[in-house]
């Protein structure tokens, strides 16, 4: 299977006033054509700013030192912008949270799905609002000839994240990015925005990278899971081999940490301590300070896996793996 | 509801203010130091003559009977005739009033032609030289009070180098104004076709019109620039680059018509100022606006004059204030949505 993103080896860094903050290190991600990658993490785990740099759109005091993504033949970190801006919106979309705000609040719905459109091609002006009008409704937005005229703020937190669906999906992408798509919508919602997303993913043979703190979520929508601890990638597997056996201490901790429908809440174990301050000196392993598995030798420079212990599906950073 | 039934409801809701005005001016023009009659009587006058004086001019009645008859005047349209110049105080505005807009007017679209793209250039390239040269600019405009500005300008360019006309009013003897239609010299002229008077016109504005520009011209770069900076981390900004959206798109469809709610803001107070800043731009200048009436009538305690030129401001206010409402309507669909 060729890999539609394989991002390899990138450090992101970010230049503060408290000295650099070393945002990812040495990260590793591949998705394959209509795969679904979820990247599972504590907040200021990295998963963001891995989305943002395979956009390109990180903040300006971001630097990335090393490393590579490449997506579709394409290596986008040393793309001019004009040829990013090509891809970006028609070949590989993104969606974020809280989509009210994502959202311009003072242009209409349909105006923004036609800016899209007219960008990636050449629309002519009737056609634009067919296909805007067709977007909404591909994204199940009932009534959508009225709501092509709506604002922002006339529509729920749930209506607003379909039209940004709407939006990135609007020029038939290939990779779609989802950026914690359902956080701050209620429950209810959540579920059906995150079946859609998987319905038109089968449909129209797209693949996600959906970023999320949710390993359960994770479990029941994604092929393949990456969790991020730190900056670091330290467990890549298929999810169901993810499960059945957790080979770094942090992905066993999170598990131990998420509910399911046979654990009782008080089963529930959180993973001791933080994530370390980005902007120190950092250990090799960035988790070995909150590890109950840690010895010596993990302090020990080098890469943090040993190579002829790992399948060729299931990547661990880890010296002592479970 | 309707455009017009809005309009209606908020010229209603200023009729409680423009009541206040009326009051607050009539009982300041009378605390003022001063005796009209003592002015008007002259200065062989005896304390009979001046008693006379004081009593043609209702002045020994007692004050709400002055006010009350104040206000059954401007309730008929009569806003008193103003004793320095023996006109109607109407008559002296509308002459008058056109001026100082003109004037008003040009100096705020300089400023605004210049300080928008300098506060967007400035936010696009933070830290850049743009941002310092905007950042000395805003400085520069803040600390010249406008009558310094108005006079290096009139020493530099109309003595020194030559290149303006003498600071001598709208025009010079040499041309006659054109037909009135706005009283706007620079549009009757045009109006009239005559590019001859208008080219005077312009001359003679300019300077005058380019102080109260740098004047205006640092509130409104400055937050032009926040409120791009604001506007820019947004969110939606966000989306709009991630959608690969062409950075023109950006910059103006999303980003600038979002901050210029801020900078519709400042442009109302900004137009207050230098309503205020005329009086003195207009002494400098010697244009024969409202400003300089108004000074004239201040010190000659000729209350209709000034009352009718306060409450001629508080009119330009009210009506300021709901065109702002209005262009807001227009950009922020949200107000719309709650009127």
């Amino acid at each position: 299977m060729s890999a539609l993103l394989e991002v390899s080896d990138l450090s992101v860094e970010f230049r503060s006033r408290a000295g650099t903050v070393h945002v990812l290190d040495h990260v590793a991600l591949s998705i394959a054509r209509g795969e679904t990658l979820a990247v599972v993490g504590e907040s200021g785990s990295g998963k963001s700013v891995a989305a943002f740099s395979i956009m390109g759109i990180l903040d300006d005091a971001a630097r990335i030192p090393n490393g590579q993504v490449q997506f579709g033949g394409m290596d986008l970190l040393n793309a001019n912008r004009r040829d990013l801006d090509e891809v970006r919106g028609r070949e590989m979309a993104m969606i974020f949270q809280s989509p009210r705000t994502a959202l311009n609040p003072i242009r209409k719905v349909g105006h923004q799905i036609e800016d899209v459109l007219r960008r990636h091609g050449p629309v002519a002006r009737g056609d634009a609002k067919r296909r805007a009008i067709e977007a909404l409704e591909q994204v199940r937005i009932p009534d959508p000839a009225r709501r092509y005229d709506a604002y922002p703020f006339e529509l729920s937190g749930g209506l607003c994240q379909r039209v940004m669906i709407a939006i990135a999906l609007c020029c038939k992408p290939r990779l779609l990015i989802a950026d914690e798509p359902i956080t701050g919508l209620d429950v209810t919602t959540q579920a059906t925005i995150m079946d859609l997303l998987a319905e038109l993913g089968r449909e129209t043979g797209l693949a996600t990278l959906l970023i999320t703190h949710d390993l359960a979520l994770a479990s029941q929508y994604a092929d393949r899971i990456a969790v991020m601890h730190a900056g670091q990638v330290v467990e890549t597997a298929p999810t169901a081999s993810l499960f059945a056996a957790p080979r770094h201490p942090y992905t066993a901790g999170l598990m131990a940490a998420t509910p399911t429908s046979t654990t009782s809440l008080d089963a529930l174990e959180s993973v001791p301590g933080r994530i370390p301050p980005l902007n120190a000196d950092l250990p090799v392993c960035r988790f070995a300070e909150r590890c109950p598995r840690r010895v010596a030798e993990c302090d020990d420079p080098g890469p943090r896996f040993d190579a002829d212990v790992q399948a060729p599906d299931h990547y661990f950073a880890c010296r002592r793996p479970l | 509801m309707s455009g017009l039934a809005t309009i209606a409801k908020r010229l209603l809701e200023a009729l409680p203010t423009l009541f206040g005005v009326i009051l607050v001016t009539f009982m300041l023009t009378r605390a003022l130091p001063g005796d009209p009659a003592v002015f008007y009587a002259g200065p062989a006058a005896d304390a009979e003559s001046i008693a006379q004086v004081r009593h043609a001019m209702g002045l020994d009645r007692s004050l709400p009977v002055q006010f009350a008859s104040y206000v059954e005047g401007l309730a008929a349209g009569d806003w008193g005739v103003s004793l320095s110049t023996g006109r109607d105080v109407t008559e002296e505005l509308s002459r008058r009033l056109p001026a100082s807009l003109e004037l008003t007017l040009l100096g705020l679209l300089i400023a605004i032609v210049v300080a928008i793209p300098l506060g967007v250039l400035a936010a696009t390239r933070p830290n850049s030289w743009v941002d310092h040269i905007c950042r000395i600019i805003v400085t520069t405009g803040v600390s010249m009070p406008v009558f310094f500005t108005g006079l290096l300008l009139v020493y530099v360019f109309y003595y020194l180098l030559g290149w303006a006309p003498a600071p001598l009013g709208r025009l010079d003897f040499m041309h006659i104004a054109p037909d009135r239609v706005t009283g706007l010299y620079l549009v009757d002229s045009l109006i009239a076709g005559d590019v001859e008077v208008f080219r005077a016109s312009l001359a003679h504005i300019f300077l005058p019109a380019l102080t109260l520009g740098i004047f205006a011209l640092a509130p409104i770069a400055r937050m032009t620039r926040a409120a791009m900076l604001d506007v820019l981390s947004s969110d939606y900004i966000r989306t709009a680059r991630a959608s690969g959206l062409a950075t023109r798109t950006v910059l103006f469809t999303y980003a600038l018509r979002n901050a210029l709610l801020s900078v519709l803001t400042t442009l109302g107070m900004v137009f207050s100022f230098l309503l205020g800043a005329n009086v003195l731009v207009e002494k400098v200048f010697s244009w024969p606006g409202i400003g300089s009436f108004a000074i004239d009538a201040l010190v000659a305690s000729d209350y209709a004059a000034v009352q009718g030129f306060v409450l001629a401001m508080a009119l330009l206010f009210v009506t300021l204030n709901l065109t702002i409402d209005l262009l807001y309507a227009v950009i922020d669909p949200r107000i719309r949505a709650a009127s």
